[in-house]
């Protein structure tokens, strides 16, 4: 186990190199650069920025430049929000968007796993039609028109929640932008459980357990909820990434100072340094969330060995 | 008032009756068994028992147990039933057990579903069970999956969950069929032993089992019963022509003539075969050890042995497909080394294969035509489609497959017409060559023995050399000219026909013939079944490899491995085979 969890780690070095150098390429592709502005810098003034950041230099020597920094656990400072270093932004936008994606994320799970069950064990009755129309309708509408759908109809219609971030207080800020990063996820994670009960309740071990005289609630606790669950557990690769990537989008609407917000605001403004920290962080996050999803999944499966 | 009274049940999917006006009943401590081939409704008729049938099933007419009505119960009342005053142990358990759950834990369920212990109680009485049904130091397999137990401990463990809350009656359906037959008799000699005065109800396709162990038996025939009485008697008068027709296709270990012993040069010869699997680290797994082999021009070479035995394993470095550690293999007077991919053409041609799971053989997109054509346009590529076609035809023909064969999938072939296909696709190419992997396994008795016969006449027109590999000794019996027995990757004897069965020279031989058992309940006589089950080929025993299991074993046994030496024409791998009489109770 420890040979495979370091194995895979080894592994994922290569997959990160690469994200570092495509987000490094992109960036710098992108037209303009983090000092171009509306108002125009006298030429030597704009030489001497770019001499300061090093931005005078061939792209090779900044990619050197920059990985150097990077081994030494430096994302460098941020263009534009000057006196403050990326990893200082990091650290200041990450807790609010981790407690988002964990809030999002634990919601999917309850709810997604819960309503596929329930639909998997009515199979074909009018609630598991109706559960399946609503995980339909969540799968198909994207989350930046979800979220100002229900801004409008919760908050400026009916004024239940909060419509923003700043100025509501206690916990009510959060139902709204947990609720549209959750929703794809729940529905996607309905259908994916009530597929994957379905057909652990075909398998024979399942008839087994009814001809023991297992109660139906028993049978799906005890037999047949974990391996059920193994679908849904690969699937939660993708779904923390889904969830990052919304966060982008949640945290702009509602105004969330969160990393989201400052990965925007630093596409935006060309702020190469704080675009490629934030890519860095969040694809190593994802490699380790992945490593923790298949070292779960042979907890689940006794029949998978790491070696 | 008998323990079960089954009266007038039917089951129909969509209108279609698979069960079909049934009526019988089982008195208490009881044994009766139930036989039909495939699609007879006699697993149907298992399943309404304890009311497990699907939604979409219709089940009328009535099942009482004990005086209770079992059609249209509640799910609660059931509930209460199932387990508790019947059991149940089902075929394939690496299915039937769940894999994701330690296999005390799914035995202690039953207990504490039906509130008969809990907390440590409830696991002394499971150990105490896994003791009974003889899982060896059952404190550590509490803890273990299903896995990571063999097939035959697999169906103790199903045994042991049926049994623990004490049922009134016990179904058994199939409960030997993917077993070994060493281990057959070890689970069947078991269920006798712990069921005590628990009635049993046995199901299974194999006449033997029941004429051994049942005192009434029942004969299904497309969902209708069609003959019932007591064992002896139906099966020295059968009732119904069906019960006649299932006794005549029922291969018989004790009795038959042996095919004579061919004489012709030898075309294929295996000299020293070694097979090394990695096994992960520097583990070697050394499946085939030192083996030789001749195969002549005609003949019929039964492998036979256990799982794990090597069978499948030397024919298959044979054919290239996998490598073959070490080793000489002459056809034809060429070696033959080398993956297949390497090998020339008219080699590839003279070795043709027939799977066991003849669905899982062939394409599913692909139409029978295609399928049987398919080697043609590798092999013969210069023919015309008609004349491709034309030869699809005359092979089908052989096989006994009309033209309407030709445009169907393989879905819409039933398991005897697909292995009939495969079989095609083997031969169209005029083969000097045929390997049977377990190929009439999956069949029922009448369609294994029209296969077995097509095999002969063929092998009688052409000349064509047949490698048999076998779990099945009745089998192997009517149809070898030789067999080859294997244990732990060794040859442990290589004879006549006639030889192995009449004067087997190998205890592993003669206990091997004795677990078969033989559908006749005049001659069925039990022997204590060979005790443990096949070693780790990973940390095989010393010496001999069969002597932990062996009751002739000696000093010497343990301490040097047995070459293979001839013994009275045969070939045979014992320190003892001179000096110990093993004369089989079936002869």
């Amino acid at each position: 186990m420890l040979r495979y969890t370091l194995l895979r780690l080894l592994g994922a070095i290569p997959t990160l190199l690469l994200v570092i150098v495509l987000a490094f390429l992109m960036v710098h592709a992108a037209p303009g650069g983090p000092f171009d502005d509306e108002r125009v810098l006298p030429a030597d003034v704009e030489a001497n920025i770019a001499k300061a950041y090093h931005l005078d230099e061939s792209l090779p020597k900044q990619f050197v430049r920059y990985m150097s920094g990077l081994l030494r656990g430096d994302l460098g400072p941020s263009y534009r929000y000057r006196d403050h270093t990326v990893s200082e932004l990091i650290r200041s936008g990450f807790p609010l968007s981790l407690q988002l994606g964990a809030m999002a994320i634990t919601l999917a799970l309850l709810a997604g796993v819960s309503a596929g069950t329930v639909a998997a064990l009515r199979q074909d009755s009018l609630l598991d039609r109706v559960i399946m129309s609503f995980a339909m309708t969540g799968i198909s509408i994207p989350v930046f028109v979800i979220a100002p759908v229900l801004v409008l109809l919760l908050a400026v219609k009916v004024h239940w929640l909060p419509a923003g971030w700043s100025g509501s207080a206690g916990a009510a800020k959060f139902v709204l932008p947990v609720f549209t990063l959750a929703l794809p996820q729940i529905a996607y994670i309905a259908r994916l459980t009530r597929a994957s009960m379905i057909d652990v309740l075909g398998r024979d071990f399942i008839r087994t357990a009814r001809a023991q005289g297992l109660s139906t609630s028993t049978l799906v606790r005890v037999h047949a909820l974990k391996p059920a669950m193994l679908p849904v557990l690969s699937y939660m690769g993708p779904a923390i990434a889904a969830i990052l990537t919304g966060s982008v989008v949640v945290e702009e609407v509602f105004g969330i100072p969160g990393l989201g917000q400052f990965f925007v605001r630093g596409a935006l403004n060309r702020d190469y340094t704080l675009v490629l920290g934030i890519v860095i962080f969040y694809a190593t996050l994802i490699v380790f969330l992945n490593l923790l999803v298949d070292i779960l999944y042979g907890v689940i499966d006794p029949r998978v060995r790491y070696k | 008032m008998s323990l079960l009274e089954v009266s007038g049940l039917s089951i129909r999917y969509a209108g279609a009756a698979v069960v079909n006006d049934i009526s019988f009943t089982v008195d208490e401590g009881e044994s009766v068994g139930i036989v039909g081939e495939s699609g007879s409704g006699k697993s149907q008729t298992a399943l309404a028992l304890l009311g497990l049938l699907p939604k979409q099933a219709d089940v009328s007419g009535s099942v009482k147990l004990g005086g209770e009505e079992i059609i249209g119960a509640t799910e609660q009342a059931l509930n209460k039933l199932r387990a508790r005053r019947v059991g149940i142990v089902f075929q394939d358990t690496m299915q039937a057990l769940n894999p994701y759950m330690q296999i005390g834990k799914q035995v202690r369920q039953v207990l504490l579903q039906h509130q008969l212990a809990a907390g440590d109680a409830a696991d002394r009485r499971v150990m105490e069970m896994l003791r009974r049904v003889g899982l060896p130091d059952p404190e550590r397999q509490f803890r273990a999956y299903p896995h990571q137990l063999s097939g035959g401990m697999r169906q103790r463990v199903m045994l042991a969950s049926a049994l623990i809350a004490e049922p009134d009656l016990l179904i058994a359906d199939e409960p030997t069929t993917a077993l070994d037959v060493t281990v057959q008799a070890q689970i069947l000699e078991l269920l006798e032993d712990i069921r005590d005065n628990t009635a049993l109800l046995l199901i299974t396709h194999d006449l033997g089992i029941v004429a051994g162990r049942c005192e009434r038996m029942l004969v299904f025939e497309k969902g209708r019963l069609v003959d019932a009485g007591p064992t002896t008697s139906l099966f020295a008068s059968p009732g119904h022509a069906h019960t006649r027709a299932l006794l005549d296709v029922a291969p018989r270990i004790d009795r038959g003539t042996f095919p004579a012993p061919i004489k012709a040069s030898t075309i294929l010869s295996v000299e020293a075969a070694e097979v090394v699997y990695e096994a992960g680290g520097s583990a070697q797994l050394r499946a085939v050890i030192d083996v030789d082999l001749s195969l002549r021009k005609g003949e019929t070479l039964a492998v036979v042995g256990e799982s794990g035995s090597g069978k499948s394993s030397l024919v298959r470095a044979i054919l290239g497909l996998i490598p073959m550690h070490s080793g000489r293999v002459v056809y034809a007077g060429e070696a033959l080394d080398g993956p297949v991919e390497t090998r020339s053409i008219a080699q590839k041609r003279d070795f043709q294969l027939v799977y066991q799971d003849p669905v899982a053989a062939l394409n599913p997109q692909m139409r029978v035509q295609s399928i049987v054509g398919e080697p043609l346009s590798v092999h013969e590529p210069s023919l015309s489609s008609q004349e491709r076609i034309a030869r699809v035809i005359t092979t089908l023909q052989k096989v006994g497959l009309d033209d309407n064969y030709l445009r169907r999938y393989p879905h819409q072939l039933s398991g005897g017409q697909a292995q009939r296909v495969a079989i095609a696709r083997a031969l169209i190419l005029e083969p000097s060559v045929l390997v049977c992997d377990e190929a009439v396994a999956a069949l029922d008795g009448s369609v294994r023995a029209q296969v077995l016969a097509l095999l002969r006449t063929e092998q009688n027109k052409t000349g064509l050399s047949i490698i048999f590999i076998s779990h099945d000794l009745a089998v192997v019996r009517s149809i070898s000219h030789r067999v080859l027995v294997m244990y732990m990757g060794h040859l442990v004897e290589f004879a006549d026909c006639e030889k192995i069965f009449a004067a087997p020279r190998h205890p592993y031989t003669r206990a091997l013939l004795d677990a078969v058992p033989v559908p006749d309940p005049v001659v069925s006589v039990r022997v204590a079944p060979l005790k443990g089950e096949v070693g780790s080929l990973l940390s095989p025993p010393s010496g001999c490899v069969f002597h932990p299991r062996c009751g002739y074993a000696k000093e010497i046994c343990s301490e040097r491995a047995p070459e293979p030496r001839d013994v009275g024409g045969s070939r045979v791998a014992c320190h003892r085979a001179d000096d110990i009489e093993l004369t089989p109770q079936h002869p």
